[in-house]
């Protein structure tokens, strides 16, 4: 009989599996949930990117493409981050394409950290950075954020958490799952405070394409930081292509050569298929994006207005496609919210703790789904919130 | 502005101002004002419920789509015919084809009989009217762009995140 605890790497058996499981686990077995908890689009592939894919598999073989991906592809993407965020990087070198925005996570924190490095990462925030940094033997150290500030990162906050060890910075804007963005100013101030360090960013922009009322900044434009910053974006929520697994990474040439290497032994290459059919996303969809962002832009009014009317103050949201009300003016915990809606309405919503101890007196909401869908949801939240008002004053 | 406005209301006429104001960043007031806009200039003509007719049980009833091949008038070309045919309370909609043939009459009656009245003894005689050709409807998988059929499975996972 082998002892699977002895053969197990150790970090491996210290990362803590989401605490917040089993309510996770009944949200997806119960009958007749009316869920507000995927972090996915609903909408439908463009239909030309589809086209584009079943094209290439009546004709193409479908082999391997080049390890840093399909030159043409990293052409494109090089054309569209000019284009739409002023953001320069070299087709040749400085581009790798990968499996979704999750592996160019992945890649990038390996690449970077050493054992004892410390890695900033701004919560409540996306759950896979922490364990990736601490597989590599780094420390975590969130820098919360709070919504008295729109859940932005205060250069202040920033400035109290490095150190000497510090390595990394983990920079999610439009955050999931608070909605909040990072302006130019915003972005500015944080400059400001890194130029004169060591300290590398991770910029994860996958929602760049899901501002509303305003155009999305990327921290590699601002002076002074391309030469430190490691961009990660990718597909999946800009042109609802979640299933396609693909995204990409970019950094400058010594950093993006050495997470080639990770990314060409750990993986090979990102998907054939999705390589081709993505180019046709970054060229010929805007006008479908616009109308995807605009449809989302209803509905997130439509929860916002929703929320604070309730009783549930919600701060506004300006990117990504989640709202995040505070559900303490219920007395509950972000965990008792969600257990009892889930039990007595059947709704399910996502525990703000679970992206990081600051999101605790939270909920993310998703409006990834029709507005029919969201009015019926937040009639049942309403009576909830009613009908435990009127408990608690008997 | 009026765009979205007129989008939100084909996908849902029963929202409310207050509802429309939110959905558009406008207040309550702003949106009477551009219906009462819409309404005045025949933009908006009415407002009108989806119905999946296989449901209701009470109501027998059959549509059918009836393909008319017309000789075009002097001086009125199709007007004259089209003004006398969409006079007729059973049709529900009628327009102009391009194609092997002119005019599409859609035609609901109590059953298949009374449609087959309605084409012989009204349409067919019309003057002009070359021929018609009458199909009956089975089945409505989608009308104004909402599925009529069951709503669809949503099939993304629900776990983190």
């Amino acid at each position: 009989m082998i002892n699977y605890e002895s053969v197990l790497s150790k970090k491996v058996k210290e990362m803590q599996p989401s605490g917040i499981r089993r309510y996770f686990d009944l949200a997806a077995t119960m009958e007749g949930v009316i869920s507000l908890g995927v972090g996915e689009p609903d909408f439908q592939t463009p239909w030309l990117v589809r086209k584009k894919a079943l094209d290439v598999i009546e004709r193409k073989r479908m082999v391997y493409s080049s390890n840093q991906g399909m030159a043409d592809l990293r052409k494109d993407i090089s054309d569209y981050l000019q284009r739409k965020y002023n953001i320069k990087y070299c087709p040749d070198g400085e581009i790798v394409v990968t499996v979704g925005g999750s592996e160019a996570i992945d890649v990038a924190i390996r690449a970077i950290v050493n054992p004892d490095d410390e890695v900033l990462i701004v919560e409540p925030s996306f759950v896979c950075y922490k364990p990736i940094v601490e597989l590599m033997h780094g420390k975590a150290i969130p820098v919360p954020t709070k919504e008295e500030n729109k859940f932005k990162l205060m250069p202040d906050e920033l400035r109290s958490h490095i150190t000497s060890k510090t390595k990394l910075l983990i920079l999610p804007y439009p955050n999931n799952p608070t909605g909040a963005i990072m302006t130019r100013e915003d972005l500015e101030a944080i400059a400001e405070v890194l130029r004169d360090t060591n300290i590398i960013v991770l910029t994860d922009e996958i929602y760049s394409e899901l501002t509303y009322e305003r155009k999305h900044c990327s921290i590699a434009e601002i002076e002074g930081m391309w030469e430190r910053t490691i961009y990660v974006s990718g597909f999946s929520k800009a042109f609802a292509m979640t299933g396609w697994r693909l995204g990409y990474l970019c950094a400058p040439k010594p950093l993006a050569a050495q997470m080639l290497k990770i990314h060409q032994y750990a993986i090979m290459c990102a998907p054939t298929m999705s390589q081709y059919a993505a180019a046709v996303a970054l060229k010929e969809c805007d006008e479908e994006v616009k109308k995807m962002v605009d449809e989302y832009n209803v509905r997130r009014r439509v929860l916002v207005d929703g929320f604070n009317r309730i009783g549930l103050k919600c701060f506004e949201p300006e990117g990504a496609f989640y709202t995040f009300p505070c559900i303490k003016s219920t007395g509950m915990t972000s965990e008792e919210f969600c257990s009892k809606l889930l039990e007595e309405k059947k709704v399910a919503v996502v525990p703000g703790n679970a992206f990081g101890e600051s999101g605790e007196g939270f909920v993310r909401v998703s409006y990834a789904y029709s507005l029919k869908h969201l009015m019926q949801a937040l009639k049942c939240i309403e009576e909830f919130v009613v009908e435990h008002k009127n408990k608690d004053n008997i | 502005m009026n765009n979205k406005l007129i989008s939100l209301l084909r996908q849902n006429s029963r929202l409310s101002n207050e509802q429309l104001a939110v959905m558009l960043g406008i207040t309550a007031e702003e949106v009477e004002k551009q219906i009462q806009n819409l309404e005045n200039q025949g933009i908006i003509m009415g407002y009108s419920a989806i119905v999946n007719e296989e449901k209701i049980n009470d109501e027998e009833k059959v549509t059918a789509i009836i393909e008319l091949r017309v000789t075009p008038q002097k001086d009125c070309g199709f007007e004259k015919i089209a003004e006398t045919i969409m006079a007729y309370d059973e049709v529900e909609s009628l327009t102009l084809m391009a194609g092997p043939y002119d005019l599409a009459v859609t035609v609901i009656g109590r059953n298949v009989k009374d449609v087959a009245m309605f084409v012989s003894q009204r349409l067919a005689p019309l003057s002009g009217v070359l021929s018609t050709a009458t199909h009956f409807v089975l089945k409505t998988y989608k009308e104004k762009g909402i599925s009529i059929s069951d709503e669809e499975k949503d099939e993304r996972n629900f776990f983190l995140p």
